[in-house]
This record gives structure tokens, sequence and C-alpha cells, in this order.
């Protein structure tokens, strides 16, 4: 891994890792890595249960593709891609 | 035992996320004895009542929903402090019950934690349980109440069962010891509030997965199923529009027998107390100020009951969440939340609950910016004025031979007046309210058959608050109403009140016309006189560019009390009687022929026109205005309204009114 690692370029490295779900398709199941960003939100986001270490699904995309739907904890949450940039995801 | 019931009454609150049967628990435990009020100074509703707990009788709190004692609206910001003890006027209370939803377990229980860390002594009342094992999960109650050191009650909402077991257990941890609350610390490295947030998440897991066991997660659920349609990207919305087109016609149509059945109801008292009570002053004043007052606000009632009755429904089955979803991009183009949808939405039946609903948006410009321009989607009482205008200029005619030209003025009006809306909100969210993008973080319950006991419920508190708020503010001002068009009284002679009585009575028989034709109708001799009249005079010359004499002068005057009061001031003025209304075919004659003091016609298509246009836009009804100062908690705001509204108005009217005229079309 380290060797292959080395290899790539950084901002490479960085696109590979630091998938959020706005990445996601529709139905993929992903985990929760981190949460970037310090406002309100993040922390509203967080008490809802989207921490890092928690499984959550992608749903769908609104209309004019705004806002997303995640199931996260067994319920469906709603968010703007605005926000759902901030969670880092990996599959 | 009885000293300690008098000294202190045992104060406990329901406390829980949205969604959670919180309001349903609450009825079923306290009943029709509950009462509703507000929170001093802010329209947030506060409903209490009677529980019985042991051998005592506690106030049972029903708290509005909150997702964390950190809370982002207004709403949530009471109940947590109420929860903590912190809101002055309402007691700290004894013991908390906890609502907890059992097919949404964890996120339920991040509040409970911080209930813990409070130390109040807490029960959790598990709701949903047999939903939660119809999806073949399995939970332990023993073990998870355990785990989280916390009585847990198992109860159901819609029978009641369970509350019995509820109330013992409440009673239990009542008296006893506070426990030392518990504390849950960030592990160190991390930023110490998030910290604090995973400490309570790992206890919650931890706890989770001891006692509960799911099944395979991967069957659809039917809510999911539902949702491919309802929230599609395409039919998702036309879905929307066809449902608030439903729903808006039902509620026109299903009220007007009602309608027309409370305003026969009122003339027929104000004749009562005219032939009752010795003509006079009072007997005026009770006949036509208070009774036409009280009977202009309870006439809409049957509209206001069915918007509520249908918000309930569509709130409790859980589609508000999708309609807010779906909207949600259209509407922050504007700067507005999803979530402003349902008050706008209300304010085409009145504003006044339309803005009452603004409460749950979290962010204070936003909720404002809503609030400033609700008043723009047309309510009913617009809707007699529209009417009258169409069918005295605009009857029978249709273009393309069959759509009437009537339904597109209608349509017309209200498209202005949601399009001045959308522009208005835009121009507020840049300048005076320019706050950040509001954010959105929804939760979509799943979808449920609306619980009929709740939903009545429901709409019937609302209800009555609206009555309540708006009916002591029409009085009022309907009294001042009648006294400026009362006053001073012109000489009359002595047989004056009871031609009155007589010609009024002979109308509501059906033959007034001939009457009032024979002796000269002391009414408009009054009113030309009075200082309502000498009001419309003084504002002439402001009013002539757009079109209107003194007289309609004296009519939009009175309407700036309430709108629909417009007809009633016309009837007055061209002497057809107090009682008609805006299908009367002699009101709609009498304003067809009334004449300028020049003599020439004081109205024209265009004229009927620009008043509509007028009406779309301005500001005329002290209930909103008052409603408005007790959700924003000042004057400028109402104040700010009234200016902008009234300009906007004025500077549309005139461009129809000019731009007619130059279209040729006087």
């Amino acid at each position: 891994m380290g060797h292959y690692q080395r290899s790539l370029g950084l901002e490479t490295q960085k696109r590979l890792t630091n998938m959020t779900l706005t990445n996601l398709p529709a139905g993929q199941d992903a985990r929760v890595t981190a949460i970037t960003g310090k406002n309100a939100v993040t922390r509203r986001l967080m008490e809802m249960g989207v921490i890092p270490g928690v499984s959550v699904q992608m749903v769908k995309t609104g209309p004019f593709g705004d806002p997303i739907e995640i199931r996260v904890r067994g319920y469906s949450l709603a968010m703007r891609k605005n926000e759902a940039d901030s969670i880092e995801v990996s599959v | 035992m009885n000293d300690a019931a008098h000294n202190h009454q045992i104060t406990i609150a329901l406390a829980g996320n949205p969604n959670a049967g919180k309001t349903t628990l609450f009825n079923s435990l306290t009943g029709l004895k509950q009462k509703v009020a507000n929170y001093p100074g802010v329209t947030v509703e506060r409903k209490e009542g009677p529980w019985s707990v042991g051998d005592k009788t506690s106030k049972l709190v029903d708290l509005p929903g909150l997702y964390s004692l950190d809370a982002t609206s207004l709403d949530e910001q009471i109940a947590s402090e109420i929860i903590q003890g912190e809101y002055t006027g309402v007691s700290k209370p004894d013991a908390i019950v906890a609502v907890v939803d059992a097919t949404n377990l964890e996120r339920n229980l991040y509040l409970v934690t911080q209930i813990l860390e409070c130390g109040i002594p807490l029960v959790i009342a598990l709701t949903m349980v047999d939903v939660f094992e119809k999806q073949k999960h399995e939970i332990d109650i023993e073990m998870l109440s355990v785990l989280l050191k916390t009585p847990i009650v198992a109860v159901n909402v819609k029978t009641g069962r369970g509350t019995k077991d509820l109330a013992a257990k409440v009673n239990e941890v009542l008296f006893t010891q506070p426990k030392s609350p518990l504390i849950f610390d960030s592990s160190g490295d991390e930023d110490e509030a998030n910290g604090r947030i995973f400490a309570r998440y790992n206890f919650i897991s931890n706890a989770v997965q001891e006692s509960v066991w799911h099944s395979d997660q991967s069957q659809h659920r039917f809510s999911e199923k539902i949702d491919r349609v309802l929230t599609h990207k395409f039919f998702g919305l036309v879905i929307l529009v066809g449902i608030l087109l439903l729903v808006f016609q039902t509620i026109f149509s299903w009220s007007s027998l009602p309608m027309d059945l409370l305003e026969q109801g009122f003339g027929a008292a104000a004749v009562f107390v005219r032939t009752q009570m010795p003509p006079g002053i009072l007997t005026d004043l009770v006949a036509d100020g208070i009774i036409a007052g009280v009977g202009g606000v309870v006439v809409f009632l049957p509209q206001i009951l069915l918007l509520f009755l249908f918000i309930s429904i569509l709130e409790d089955s859980g589609y508000m969440a999708r309609a807010a979803f779906l909207l949600d991009k259209l509407m922050s183009r504007v700067g507005l939340h999803g979530k402003a949808f349902l008050p706008l939405f209300s304010s085409f039946a009145c504003a006044i609950p339309g803005i009452m609903a603004t409460r749950t948006i979290e962010n204070r410009r936003d909720r404002f910016a809503t609030i400033m321009i609700a008043p723009f989607m047309s309510c009913s009482a617009r809707l007699p004025v529209y009417t009258l205008m169409i069918a005295a200029f605009f009857a029978g005619q249709t273009v393309l031979g069959f759509i009437s030209v009537g339904a597109i003025l209608m349509l017309a009006m209200y498209t202005l007046g949601i399009l001045v809306a959308v522009a208005a909100a835009f121009v507020l969210k840049r300048t005076l309210l320019k706050a950040p993008p509001p954010p959105f973080l929804m939760e979509l319950p799943p979808y449920r058959v609306p619980n009929l006991r709740t939903v009545f419920q429901n709409m019937l508190t609302r209800a009555w608050l609206f009555l309540k708020r708006a009916g002591t503010v029409i009085l009022a001002i309907s009294i001042i109403l009648w006294s400026l068009m009362y006053f001073p009284r012109s000489e009359q002679p002595s047989a004056g009140s009871e031609a009155g009585t007589t010609m009024t009575g002979a109308i509501n028989a059906g033959d007034g016309r001939q009457t009032a034709e024979n002796e000269p109708p002391p009414e408009s001799e009054q009113l030309k006189n009075s200082y309502a009249g000498k009001l419309g005079h003084a504002i002439e010359p402001v009013i002539s560019p757009l079109g209107f004499d003194w007289k309609i002068g004296v009519a939009l005057i009175a309407s700036f009390a309430a709108r629909e009061v417009l007809v009633s001031t016309l009837s007055i003025i061209y002497n057809v009687g107090k009682d008609e209304n805006e299908e009367s075919e002699t009101l709609i004659a009498a304003v067809r022929d009334a004449k300028k003091d020049d003599g020439k016609p004081a109205w024209t298509p265009l004229t009927a026109l620009t008043l509509m246009v007028f009406f779309v836009l301005a500001m005329q009804c002290m209930s909103t205005l008052a409603i408005v100062r007790r959700e924003t908690n000042s004057w400028r705001w109402p104040i700010f309204m009234m200016a902008y509204m009234t300009v906007l108005a004025y500077v549309a009217a005139f461009a129809t009114y000019q731009g007619g005229k130059l279209l040729g079309f006087e």
C-alpha cells in the first residue's frame, strides 16, 4: 500500500480518500469517515447521528439536484448538497 | 399528603423528537381537559393538562418536539429551556417523560442522554413497539433499561395501553433521590463539543447493540416504495401541485354552504337585535358594530377549519416533509427555506395561521422573510372583493369561447400575489434580512395513517387560537370603524331610525329597492357627513390617479381593517343596505350605475381591475399586523410591512390604471 501511495500524486491521493456523500450514486451504502466543517449545521448533523463510523445509504436526490435523502441509523434524513459535502465517506 | 399536593403541584414535562408520538400520547393522557395557550411573547403553543400520577394530579406539559437540548429553532429553544428549568414562568419539571420512538431508537435516545446529564428524574415512554416488531426486529426492553440506567415503559399511543404503567413508574421516580447526572466526555483529542456528541452516541450504540436485534435491513420499507413516486424528480412535483390544487378546491367548495349559513345567521341576529331593542346608539352599535364585526370573522371559520384539517392530515401522514423536500431548491433560489412552504400555503386561506406556522423555521431572518411575504398569498378575505368586481364588470365574458374571463382574472390575481412575494423575498434576503442561505436538514418520517383524534384536536385548537386572536382585533376595529361612519350624526327626521329599521327589514324581505327609492335614504347622507366620509374626501386627491373617487375612498379606508369590509361599505355608500353581499344583484347593479360627483361613471372595468390589483398587494388586515407584532416581538416589522405593502399596492394600482388609460381602456 505504501509503495503504491508514493507513486501517486498528492492531489490524486486526496481525491481517492476524500469522497463525500455527494459522490455516492443512488442506492450506495457507505461508512462515514469524517465530518469536515465546524458550523452549527455540522453540529446538528452529528447530533442527528451522522458521526464517523456510522453506516449510511444514499437514497436519492430531489428535483433540480437538491436536496438529497440518505438513510442513517434507521431513518431518512434530507439535506442539501452543501451539507452533504462536509460528510466524508468510504464505500 | 394533601398538604404536599396543595403546596406544590407536580409538573411533568413530555419531551421527545418530533414525530415520536408525543402529542398523541399527550392527548391520550389528558384527554379533552388540556389547555392550550401561548408562551409569553411568542406564538409557540403551550399545552398543559392534568394527569393523575399515583394519588396526585400532576400538570403535564407537552413540549415542542426537539432533537437536542442544543436548540436551533425557537420551538426547540423553549423546550430546551423548560427542561433545564431556565424558562421564566414555567416551573422546572419534577420529572420528565421522554417519548422515544422504537423504530428510530438511536437518534431518539440522543436527547435522552442529554436529559440524563441534567439529573432530573426520567422515565422513557417507548412508542411504536408494535410497528418495530412487525418489521421483524426484536427489542429486550428490560436489558435496554438496565444499560441506559433509566426505567422504560412501552406504550401504545393509539390504544392507550401502557399508560397506567407509565403513571405508576413516574410516581416511583418522582421523589427518589435525584440521580447523579451522567457525564459524557470527549475522549481528548477531538473538539470538546464534538467529542461529547461521539461519547453520547457511543453510550447509545453499546446499549442498543446488547438489547436490540435488527432483521435483514435490505427489505424495502413501505414508505420507501411510496416515496419512489411521491418524491420522484418529476412526478413528485406534479403530484404535489395536484394535491395542493385539490386541497384548495375542496376548501373553497365545501366551505361555501356553511359560510352562507353563517352569514344568514348573523344577518338574522342583527335583525333580531334591531327589532327587539329600542332604536338608538346602543342598538346600532350592537347590530352594526358588534354583530357585524364578530360575524365578519366567524364567517371565515369553515375555511379555517378545513384548512387546518387538511394541514393536520398532511402533516400527520408525513407528506408535508416530502413537499418541503421537493420545493426546497426552488425556494432556496429566492432565499427561502423549504419549510416556508407550509406557512405560505396556509396563507391562501388566511395569513394569520400561516404566520403562526413559521415558528418551525430555524433561522430568525428566514422566518421574518417568510412572515413579510405571507400576506401576498391572496387570502380568502380578498375573495368577496374579487368576486364583486368580476361579477359587476367581467361577467359572462369568455376567451377562446369557453374560458371565462372571470376565472382568468382570479388566477391572474393569485399569480400576481405569488410573483410579488417571490420578488419581495428575493430583495429582502439580499438587503434587510441578509443571511447565509438557510441550511436544510430535515427528517423524512415514515408514512403513517393520520390519527384522526390527533388531527381533529389539532384542528380545533389552532382554529380556536385563530378566533381568539383575529376576533378580538377585528371586533375592536369594527367598533372603531363603525364609530367613524356613525359620527357625527347628521340631521334625521324623527322617523329616520324607524325608517332605517323598516328599510333594512324590507330589504331582507326582498323588496327593499322600492322603499329605498321613495325616501331620501338616511344611510348614505349619514356616511357622507361622517368622519369616515370626511376622510374619504381628504384622500381623494391621492387616489384619483388610481381612478377612485371619494366614495370608493371611504370603502378603501374601511377595508384597511379587514378586506371583506369593502363590500359591506360599498353597499352602504350606494344605498343598497347594510346586509348585502358580493353576490347581491342589487349591489352589483348599484356598482355599475354608480356615478362620481361630476356625473361620470365611478366604475369602469379598468377601475375594477385596478381595485383588484390594489387588494392583491395592500396590507389591509389589522389582525395580521397584530400577529406580526407578536411573532417578531417589535413594532418595527409590522410598521415596515404596512409601509412597503401599501407603497407596492399604490404603485401597482397606479401603473394598472394609468397604463390601462394609455392603452385606451378607459
